[in-house]
């Protein structure tokens, strides 16, 4: 006897099946980071919300998620920032203008940018955690007057290696959008701040009784990240930060990302802190 | 006088700060005013006085031999400079350096010791805002350590 | 001429009406499986006739340990379940999921989905009508839906079994999923065996079950029938092996994620992952990507995967569960605790393979019996004295 679910299943499109996409242009943000244009080989680029990620296909080597990073309103092509850290990530940055690369996505819950529309916004970076809130800073600086203050706070582990350094100079230009950079060493040449950016928290100025935050980075950054903004005032349940585990299929079925309860696939990867807080500091979950 | 208790109630630091405790603290307090590349003190020195920033920006310097000056931390307004005035032998372990124009309020260390050892309510009060202070350096410290944004492999 | 059986029908069938009942399924181009004897276990595999069923065999299992013993009977489900699950062929340990081609204009991926089989299981135990319910929420119920499991199971034959007897290891009676079967089959057999005769008490379960079942010689069920069928299955649970605490077991666990037990247990744990294969609601798996050594043509092969492996949790640079203990904790707490979060129910049937197939015979029953004996408290004197 089969329930009718299962009848239902048989005719739709197989999500474990990639999409053929195309590199275009091609920009080295770091010495091991690179960002790509994909431009769907048929058909038209499907939408995306800042904070998801897609599955990044290459020929023969493999499959992995990669958070989308460019500007949603944009419907020619995704955007991703990856960085060389494994074999496929690897073999991703080394991609020339013209290759074909497999996609499955978007896939997962993004930040919660209509949600935070009336609230001060602030977004807390740590490395390459910047390139998952790039698409939310697009979508806030696009729908300026829908927001109080915006606060970003980004921190690298030296000036060299911090990403898009540039755009940060241009964002910066907004008088209606305050930017604090730190990193984590520096030599005595470097005129910014020099500390880990959960240090910038209590420094930066917002309402802590109407502030969404936005966190993004190392684990370990998140934490610490999440405790001060607490120890700043803003609610566990107004505080989202984007999880990372290993992900295999993407669509809940593999049981690779679960963190407790959650599959970070689908129930995250932008997590409310209030969600998660009991078992975030539990080692090895 | 009053003036300097008026700038140190203002200062986060002191925020409700009893006001005969102010009045005291006042007592050991003086302006600084420190150009960019001026050093509030260096390594080695007495640690006979530590700074309640006003404005401008600190950077915390360590130096190694051959190596130039790693900034480990810098300490804005509303922050304060100097820790080793608390604990023998009450010398500086590490420099600190003007990196912009720097306003900032000077505190006797020996003047204040023996005031929060005559008055221990105000000894508990100082006790209760500097250790808040260090724990979040400490906590800084836990993480820079950890040099999260570096590759694991 | 006997009236047409519908849902609910009970009805009673020879030995030999069993035998007709696997042939017309076979003419349905049916893959006829059921249980049968190999290397010393009963497994499931192609059945061409009741003569295949391991008729007068019955299973002893203990944590740990498995062996077959002859029965004083020719019963054809004497025995409780063996190391296989039906698992392995809703959702098969490997699988292609699709091929992938580099020409002159870049690659393009290809699936094929040409030899989907019609299955029928005959056998299938209360417990494993759970994990099938179980993996059906898990495949097809939540955002995204695993086709070719739903292309294998729409049109699958189920042939249940009212268990008749129940191994040490069985706990499915405190799980709430058997011993007797309740839903989620086409026809389901109780059999009734003695001195005088051998016979199944046949109930209907669905249309397609009703139609069969006509098409078979039978007669309708006399009230004895059903109170010896009754007995069976009381019988049966009466005699299970283990029970497992479930009230409140899901907030003990979530509770207890530091309890010095995990430690405990992942010193005998060899994180070989027997349980998680031989467990028939497991379902996390891994991909592959293969490519010829002409690098023309790659493949995708998503394989069975297991918790208890280190490159489960892999995460760029390390794993995030690099002990036995978060592994074995991974893998209890979600079976029994983080599945009704995710699923809405518990993912443990009771029906005890992971304690049987265990090399060194750890009982997920005993294991969470140990932390609901001694939960996680702050421990020693009160402070200031009293």
């Amino acid at each position: 006897m089969v329930p009718e679910s299962v009848s239902a299943a048989a005719s739709l499109p197989d999500p474990f099946v990639p999409q053929i996409y195309r590199v275009g242009r091609l920009r080295r943000e770091l010495h091991d980071t690179v960002t790509l244009e994909l431009a769907p080989s048929a058909g038209r680029r499907p939408a995306f919300r800042p904070g998801q990620f897609n599955m990044l296909y290459v020929f023969g080597v493999g499959e992995i998620a990669v958070s989308l990073s460019g500007d949603s309103t944009d419907e020619t092509h995704f955007v991703h920032t990856v960085r060389d850290v494994g074999a496929v990530s690897k073999a991703i940055t080394e991609l020339g203008t013209g290759a074909t690369i497999g996609l499955r996505g978007p896939f997962g819950v993004g930040w919660p940018v209509e949600a935070a529309e009336g609230s001060d916004v602030v977004l807390v970076a740590g490395g390459l955690g910047l390139a998952p809130l790039r698409p939310a800073i697009y979508h806030i600086l696009a729908n300026r007057v829908r927001y109080g203050r915006v606060v970003i706070l980004f921190g690298s582990r030296n000036p060299h290696d911090m990403l898009y350094r540039h755009e940060l100079e241009e964002w910066r230009q907004h008088l209606d959008i305050s930017i604090e950079v730190t990193v984590d060493h520096a030599e005595a040449d470097w005129h910014g701040n020099v500390g880990v950016v959960p240090a910038l928290i209590p420094r930066a100025t917002f309402d802590r009784h109407n502030t969404i935050a936005l966190v993004c980075g190392p684990e370990v950054m998140m934490r610490y990240s999440a405790s001060a903004l607490a120890e700043a005032g803003v609610p566990p349940e107004r505080i989202y930060l984007s999880m990372e585990r290993n992900m295999k299929c993407a669509i809940g079925l593999c049981g690779h990302c679960q963190f407790g309860p959650t599959f970070i696939c689908k129930d995250g990867p932008v997590m409310q802190f209030a969600r998660i807080a009991k078992i975030f500091a539990i080692r090895e979950v | 006088m009053e003036g300097l208790e008026h700038i140190l109630r203002q200062h986060p630091f002191f925020a409700d700060f009893a006001p005969e405790h102010g009045a005291l603290v006042a007592g050991c307090a003086r302006n600084h005013r420190f150009d960019p590349g001026d050093y509030l003190f260096r390594e080695g020195d007495p640690a006979d006085e530590f700074f309640l920033i006003r404005h401008g920006k600190v950077a915390l310097e360590i130096v190694a031999p051959g190596q130039a000056p790693i900034v480990f931390a810098t300490l804005g307004p509303g922050e304060i400079v100097g820790e080793a005035w608390l604990v023998p032998p009450y010398r500086w372990t590490i420099d600190a350096r003007a990196t912009e124009l720097v306003r900032a309020i000077g505190i006797d260390a020996a003047c204040l010791r023996g005031k929060c050892e005559a008055d221990h309510h105000l000894g508990y009060e100082m006790m209760k805002r500097f250790l808040p202070v260090f724990i979040r350096r400490l906590h800084a410290t836990q993480l820079q350590i950890l040099d999260v944004y570096g590759k694991k492999r | 001429m006997q009236h047409r059986p519908d849902g609910g029908t009970k009805a009673v069938i020879s030995r030999e009406a069993l035998q007709q009942l696997i042939e017309a399924l076979s003419a349905e181009n049916c893959r006829v499986l059921g249980p049968t004897v190999r290397d010393g276990a009963i497994v499931y595999d192609e059945i061409a006739q009741v003569g295949n069923l391991p008729a007068g065999w019955t299973d002893r299992q203990e944590a740990g340990r498995y062996h077959l013993e002859r029965r004083e009977d020719d019963a054809l489900f004497g025995f409780a379940v063996g190391p296989q699950s039906w698992k392995q062929f809703l959702h098969p340990p490997v699988e292609t999921l699709w091929t992938a081609r580099q020409g002159d204009d870049g690659i393009s991926i290809a699936t094929d989905r040409s030899e989907t089989p019609i299955f029928a299981f005959i056998g299938v135990r209360a417990c494993e009508l759970h994990a099938i319910a179980i993996q059906d929420r898990v495949f097809l119920d939540g955002p995204y839906r695993d086709v070719t499991y739903g292309m294998r199971r729409q049109d699958a034959f189920i042939v249940a079994v009212n268990c008749g007897n129940a191994a040490a290891t069985c706990f499915c009676a405190s799980m709430g999923t058997g011993p007797k079967v309740d839903a989620g089959f086409d026809l389901a057999l109780t059999e009734l065996i003695d001195a005088t005769r051998h016979e199944f008490v046949v109930e209907v379960g669905s249309e397609a079950g009703g139609d069969l079942l006509d098409r078979l010689p039978h007669r309708p069920a006399a009230n004895a029938d059903l109170l010896a069928a009754e007995a069976v299955i009381a019988r049966t649970q009466s005699a299970m092996g283990r029970r497992l605490e479930t009230d409140g077991l899901k907030e003990l666990l979530q509770a207890n994620l530091n309890h010095p037990r995990w430690d405990e247990v992942a010193a005998r744990c060899l994180a070989c992952g027997n349980c998680t294969s031989v467990c028939p609601t497991c379902f996390c798996t891994t991909v592959e990507d293969h490519s010829d050594l002409m690098g023309s043509s790659a493949e995708r092969i998503r394989k069975w995967d297991s918790c208890f492996t280190l490159d489960f949790s892999y995460l760029h640079g390390g794993s995030v569960r690099t002990t036995a203990s978060s592994r074995y904790r991974q893998w209890m707490t979600h079976k029994l605790a983080s599945w009704i979060d995710q699923f809405g129910t518990s993912g443990c049937v009771g029906c005890g393979r992971c304690i049987t197939w265990c090399p060194v015979g750890i009982d997920i029953t005993a294991e969470a019996a140990a932390i609901r004996a001694t939960p996680q408290s702050r421990k020693g004197e009160p402070h200031g004295g009293t």
